[in-house]
């Protein structure tokens, strides 16, 4: 942790997090004005003193939705994350530890969904489904697990061949015991690499999803939401677009950046796909 | 050959899976794909409505529909579209070459713009230059894709007017003779291509300065060297080769991310092709359009891994395969 805090990128990162957390927590004492609270005299205004990031065709201030808009982005970013951790993990112990035919399977499956074009995938079950924040946390939780179950079930492959594991399993430990005490923290730094990287899609996800309009709906308000009435007023209102995408890219930066620190901190080998 | 044929058979229980998978996920999901020719018209009577479930097969028992519909599979016949009636095969088919443009594009373009920066990263290790570059790709890494197209819309379409923003074709196409068409459509993929290169640059550049380091670590680097070859020589005579190899199962890889890149893209560009076509029956609840394009899109990436294992095996025979 100490090695962690001495990685300037990882700082930066963990800076712009803890910021985040504490906009999106005191987000009705921070913004200016109420999250949807309309002025239908005041549409379409640029930046300005009163407005940092404009007014958009309701006359609702951006900045006081975007701060309201953290909430939804961390929020779906940790929960979707936390359900991906959660069957991956799970997954790939399972499939590395015993091995065989359960293996097969499981392996057999992820192949199979890992086929698909994860965004077709949620893009087909969010418009099936009624399109709302929980669904979506689910939705991408639910196809996004496959790349850290194969990652797992490869660090358990190795892991189980080492002593300690026979040891405990020859002390007739039962299994899930030595999971969760001998296997896990021995696999927590790529876990931990995989899910900075991975929150980081969860919200570039829920940003493309909100945008295409099968995300978050009105009133409450997501950065992804706002950029879709920014491609409606392209020519005439520039802010609409700009601000939005700039808070959407410093914060999956940030959590990118982490990942990578703790990656280099823990775990030289170096790898990653975007989703 | 023997292990082409191997590769094929056993990509079969994969291939059902997926036919299987579309099909639970469109099944499971309440609604009737007829709703959408029934609910909204107030005429339709009940009958009305059952006969138009009897004629799309709906109101068989799922395993029918199942094995109806994976027997046609084999014919790529995914039924008539709920929308327009037309074969969803041509639907799609029609839409494909404009895709596999588009996506070829995108990853050739990609390939020479991040391999050399990849390799000239792994050169310079640990340098200004390599540091910097490191972070330029991780912002190009974390950019949303649509944002990037919307800003680019902004600034190169409507703001200097260099390109056009949507579409594939101008409107008066069909007048142009055959250069000026290609350059046409050229204009019109600028955008979009360079969106996709931009956002894919960073994984696949990372893994070309990881790879060459790796090589440069070998033994026969160092033999080179101790020949007395240049920096130059070493790196493009001996380890460029060996670098470039494990590149091809990545770029093998990177398909199903670039298909499912072309939804976001196509739909934001109005571009013609499979990924906006695929939206728009998602959002219509079109089944047999979505079915069939689903199963294509997985399908196209079974077999690019197929190919990018092949390729790879036949570049490097030193890997075998069980």
């Amino acid at each position: 942790m100490k090695k962690l805090l001495k990685n300037k990128f990882a700082v930066l990162g963990i800076s712009i997090i803890a910021l985040l957390i504490l906009a999106a927590f005191f987000a009705p004492v921070i913004s200016p004005y109420g999250q949807s609270e309309q002025n239908l005299y005041q549409r379409l205004l640029p930046p300005s003193s009163e407005h940092f990031f404009g007014t958009d065709d309701l006359g609702r201030d951006v900045f006081s939705r975007m701060i309201y808009g953290s909430r939804i982005s961390l929020a779906v970013g940790f929960i979707s994350v936390f359900i991906i951790l959660f069957i991956g993990t799970s997954l790939g112990i399972i499939s590395g530890y015993f091995g065989g035919k359960t293996d097969s399977v499981i392996m057999r499956f992820t192949d199979i969904v890992l086929c698909f074009p994860t965004f077709f995938l949620i893009l087909l079950i969010i418009a099936f489904l009624e399109p709302n924040i929980f669904n979506v946390m689910i939705v991408i939780g639910l196809t996004s697990w496959p790349g850290l179950a194969r990652l797992i079930r490869a660090e358990v492959l190795s892991l189980k061949e080492r002593e300690f594991i026979s040891v405990a399993k020859m002390m007739g430990i039962d299994n899930l015991k030595i999971f969760a005490v001998h296997i896990l923290p021995n696999i927590i730094s790529p876990l931990m690499v995989y899910a900075s990287l991975a929150i980081g899609g969860a919200i570039l996800t829920e940003s493309a999803l909100s945008f295409l309009g099968l995300g978050v709906q009105p009133p409450m308000s997501s950065w992804g939401q706002i950029l879709t009435s920014g491609k409606d007023y392209i020519y005439i209102a520039w802010w609409l677009s700009v601000f939005p995408g700039i808070a959407i890219l410093i914060t999956v930066l940030a959590f990118n950046l982490i990942g990578e620190a703790i990656r280099d901190v823990f775990d030289p080998k170096e790898e990653y796909v975007r989703k | 050959m023997r292990y082409f044929i191997k590769r094929i058979i056993s990509s079969i229980p994969i291939l059902l899976g997926i036919t299987l998978l579309t099909f639970a996920v469109m099944h499971i999901t309440p609604g009737k794909p007829t709703d959408i020719m029934t609910d909204m018209n107030m005429k339709v009577s009940a009958q009305a409505k059952d006969r138009l479930q009897k004629l799309y097969g709906l109101d068989k028992p799922l395993h029918i529909q199942y094995a109806q519909w994976l027997k046609r599979f084999v014919f790529f016949d995914f039924g008539t579209s709920f929308k327009d009636s037309r074969p969803a095969r041509d639907k799609i088919f029609e839409r494909l070459p404009a895709t596999i443009l588009l996506n070829f594009a995108a990853l050739f373009f990609t390939c020479i713009v991040a391999v050399p920066i990849g390799i000239y990263c792994a050169v310079k290790k640990d340098t200004f230059i390599d540091k910097g570059l490191t972070v330029i790709l991780f912002v190009c890494f974390s950019i949303p894709s649509f944002w990037l197209a919307l800003m680019f819309m902004i600034l190169f379409g409507l703001q200097l007017g260099l390109v056009p923003i949507s579409g594939l074709y101008s409107f008066n196409f069909d007048d142009m003779n055959i250069f000026m068409q290609i350059a046409d459509i050229s204009k019109h993929l600028v955008l979009p291509v360079a969106v996709s290169v931009i956002v894919s640059l960073a994984t696949l550049s990372r893994y070309a300065r990881s790879g060459m380091l790796e090589v440069l670590k070998q033994d026969y680097i160092k033999t080179a060297y101790a020949k007395g070859l240049s920096q130059k020589q070493v790196i493009f005579r001996h380890a460029l080769k060996n670098t470039l190899l494990p590149m091809i199962t990545i770029i093998g890889l990177s398909i199903p991310a670039l298909i499912g890149g072309s939804f976001i893209f196509e739909t934001i560009f109005s571009y013609p092709g499979i990924g906006r076509l695929g939206y728009e029956a998602v959002m219509s609840r079109d089944y047999p359009v979505v079915m069939g394009i689903a199963t294509l899109s997985a399908v196209l990436t079974l077999l690019g891994n197929i190919i990018a294992d092949l390729s790879y095996k036949i570049a490097d025979p030193r890997i075998k395969y069980r």
